[in-house]
């Protein structure tokens, strides 16, 4: 009797990489027999025209036309023609003490932000992750935040941050009156942490869902063999849960700095960037001066800069978080 | 096959007629309510103020009932989003013929080339001057009405507290506003005894703080052909009056930031002066009868000032048919029509024959004093198209300097903004 090899799970990576490169193969060679498939491709193309058209409309032409206008003088209002500036607006851009101030504070915000609230979310998705009694219930508790949109839940956090609001009655009832309360949006010192607060409660429930998904895909064999290996839980998640997550990881924390980077519903409801710069942000600059005080040109240059910050901070997360072979 | 074909087909027209729409957003409804067919387009942004919308709509009505040559078409937007609007309309070539407009922005609109100057049968030098805008020496917009800001207290209080009430004749000055404020403030009635709507935002701030620079004889421009703020925004006078203002909140008199509605906090006793406008006279009338007292804006050496100008009604200049704007803006101005706008809104009416019609404006009437306060006080925000920039700069140093700033470097910057602004528009020259 020959010994038959104990049937062992495909490494994934090679399953997966190594059918494609044939498939492909297979599929060009069928090209040319195959009369179908012109059709096929034109009605690729033709589902795939509507977003494409949107996305052009909406996304590309006005992005293009922002880089250009940045360098430009153009206004909102204005009855002068155009003219070609160069970087003028990048050089004023350059010598504000708010824009830094601004980027300092977007820094600070993503600095905080994507640990506390991915770091919470995993905590949540691990503890709804059981199979119990009513753990669609708490799912949706959880989740309840993400989709009240961000206007609304500002507005309600603004009455509950004020000086008489709800949070420091409650602090002065837990604390026998000791604690009087800061007036939370209107102190310098304390409107950023007030704002990433309500942030991470708001969003948090979102990444929640991703990690959710992350760990559903982790096969539960694994977890079967640790066991009779004899792991202890943080074992386990050391090296049966957090590995798992590998993907998940990466697209929770370039979403995460992604959208803590373009903070703006908040402040534009809450602060208005106040008090004194504490909270202001680029994004909010850029539809400060596009907006309300017209300077389309110097609101498309604080757009560029933001536009390429963005994509640096999330170049540089996609290498350090690259899949190391 | 086929039915795949029908399917790409299908999907490739509602592509292009999407796209078709998409691009003929920008020509379509504007031309056909402009030219021919003899209707014309009205914009408002009385959305969010059925009273106030319902008096224009039935001028509107009464006009297309008069005559039969044209019809006039209102549509209403909130205010919040209404500037947003009309510049886009305009960015787009899409405006419509008649358009109302927040006094303060018509340089603005008038030098991109939205407005035309008027040409209306009233005879404007009638109305209240603040209710006329004009730029480059022609009109280009007119009201219905204006607003005055005022201080309002309870004559209990002020008497309670020792105080003297405030009178057109003899407003506080200010060393006794600082005495008054202590004096409310001993009696310990009130967290904080004044109440300047320090929540406020936006178009809020210099219209309710630039009044209060300029009675210390700065001013958010020099007036002399609008090129710089420098030596107005940051002199002397306005350091002074940046640390008088910081100083009413760091000596407890205010709060840096007062409750959403200032009025309502008033009038639950709250606050014992309340520094709003008109708007809030009759509701606070209605609640505290007799008790309370409408005073003048405190004279802080240059006498009291108030902000001039509201909502005005102005033609744009692609009116297809500005012939009948014009006439329908002229139908518009006549006494009764804008006693009934003053009437709903509560607000003082444009004319003098208007007040006549209306028992709380007219001589001896309950209301009559903010008409007076019109007259005496309003400054008109500096007319210049660079007024918006100017808000906005003014506005948040205003927030800077209460929450603890130093003022004359926030002057010095906010001065450096509005020059560099204006120097990047050539000086807003026609």
């Amino acid at each position: 009797m020959a010994t038959v090899p104990l049937p062992t799970r495909p490494h994934p990576a090679t399953a997966e990489a190594a059918p494609p490169p044939s498939n492909a193969k297979d599929k060009a060679r069928r090209a040319h027999r195959r009369p179908g498939f012109r059709r096929e491709q034109f009605s690729g193309w033709g589902m795939m025209a509507p977003a494409a058209l949107l996305l052009l409309a909406f996304i590309f032409i006005p992005a293009i036309l922002g880089f250009g206008l940045a360098f430009t003088n153009a206004r909102l209002i204005s009855p002068r023609p155009v003219e070609f500036v160069g970087v003028e607006n990048f050089a004023r851009l350059f010598s504000d003490p708010t824009f830094y101030r601004a980027l300092l504070n977007v820094a600070y915000f993503t600095v905080v932000i994507v640990p506390v609230q991915s770091g919470l979310a995993l905590v949540m998705a691990l503890l709804i992750n059981k199979k119990f009694r009513g753990v669609n219930f708490f799912r949706t508790v959880y989740f309840l935040p993400v989709v009240t949109s961000m206007v609304v839940v500002s507005l309600l956090w603004l009455f509950m941050y004020r000086k008489d609001g709800l949070i420091n009655e409650i602090l002065s009832a837990v604390s026998f009156g000791l604690i009087d309360g800061p007036d939370w949006l209107g102190d310098p010192n304390t409107a950023m942490p007030a704002i990433i607060i309500l942030s991470i409660w708001q969003a948090a429930g979102f990444h929640m869902i991703i990690w959710l998904a992350g760990l559903q895909g982790i096969s539960g064999e694994l977890y079967e063999a640790s066991q009779l290996d004899g792991t202890s839980r943080w074992q386990q998640f050391r090296y049966v849960t957090w590995p798992g997550l590998f993907h998940a990881r990466s697209l929770v924390l370039v979403t995460i700095t992604i959208q803590a980077l373009g903070l703006f519903d908040q402040i534009s409801v809450m602060t208005q960037g106040g008090p004194m710069d504490s909270t202001t942000t680029i994004i909010y600059e850029a539809v400060q001066s596009g907006y309300r005080q017209q300077e389309t040109s110097y609101a498309s240059a604080i757009s560029l800069v933001f536009f390429v910050l963005v994509l640096i901070v999330s170049a540089v997360q996609r290498y350090l978080t690259r899949e190391k072979d | 096959m086929n039915t795949k074909l029908t399917k790409v087909l299908a999907t490739s027209i509602a592509a292009v007629a999407l796209t078709a729409t998409l691009a003929g957003c920008g020509k379509g409804s504007a031309s056909s309510s402009t030219e021919g067919s003899g209707e014309i387009a009205l914009w408002t942004h009385n959305a969010g103020n059925p009273e106030e919308l319902g008096a224009v709509q039935k001028i509107v009505d009464s006009y297309n009932g008069s005559q039969d040559k044209v019809k006039v078409k209102v549509q209403a937007f909130p205010q919040d989003s209404y500037n947003d609007s009309v510049v886009s309309a305009a960015a787009a070539g899409n405006l419509p013929c008649i358009v109302d407009i927040d006094g303060p922005n018509v340089p603005n609109w008038a030098w991109a080339g939205y407005l035309k100057p008027l040409e209306v049968g009233t005879d404007l030098s009638k109305h209240l001057p603040s209710t006329v805008a004009q730029w480059d020496g022609k009109p280009y917009a007119v009201g219905y009405y204006d607003v005055a800001l005022a201080m309002m207290a309870r004559a209990s209080d002020l008497k309670a507290a020792g105080v003297r009430v405030a009178t057109i004749e003899q407003p506080w000055t200010k060393e006794e506003f600082q005495d008054a404020l202590a004096k409310l403030k001993a009696l310990g009635k009130w967290e904080h005894p004044l109440d300047l709507g320090t929540a406020g935002t936006g178009e809020w701030l210099p219209y309710a703080y630039s009044p209060f620079l300029q009675s210390f004889g700065g001013d958010l421009v020099n007036r002399e052909g609008f090129q710089s703020a420098d030596g107005e925004l940051n002199g002397d006078k306005a350091v002074q009056w940046a640390n008088w203002f910081r100083g009413l909140a760091d000596q407890g008199f205010m709060a840096k930031k007062s409750g959403k509605d200032s009025t309502q906090d008033f009038l639950n006793n709250k606050s014992a002066i309340v520094y709003t406008g008109s708007w809030a006279g009759d509701k606070a009338k209605a609640a505290l009868g007799d008790d309370l007292v409408v005073m003048p804006p405190v004279d802080l050496g240059e006498g009291p000032k108030i902000g001039g100008a509201s909502w005005q009604w102005g033609v744009t200049s692609g009116c297809g048919d500005s012939e009948a704007a014009m006439d329908y803006l002229s139908y518009s101005l006549k006494p009764e029509n804008i006693a009934a706008v003053a009437k709903v809104t509560g607000a003082i009416p444009a004319s003098e024959e208007a007040a006549a019609q209306i028992p709380a404006f007219a001589e001896g009437g309950a209301n009559r004093i903010f008409m007076d306060f019109s007259r005496k006080y309003a400054v008109m925000r500096p007319e210049t198209p660079a007024y918006p920039f100017i808000a906005t700069e003014y506005g948040k140093a205003v927030q800077d300097i209460l929450n603890g700033a130093d003022a004359k470097s926030t002057l010095d910057n906010a001065v450096k903004a509005i020059d560099a602004n204006i120097k990047s528009n050539g000086g807003y020259k026609n």
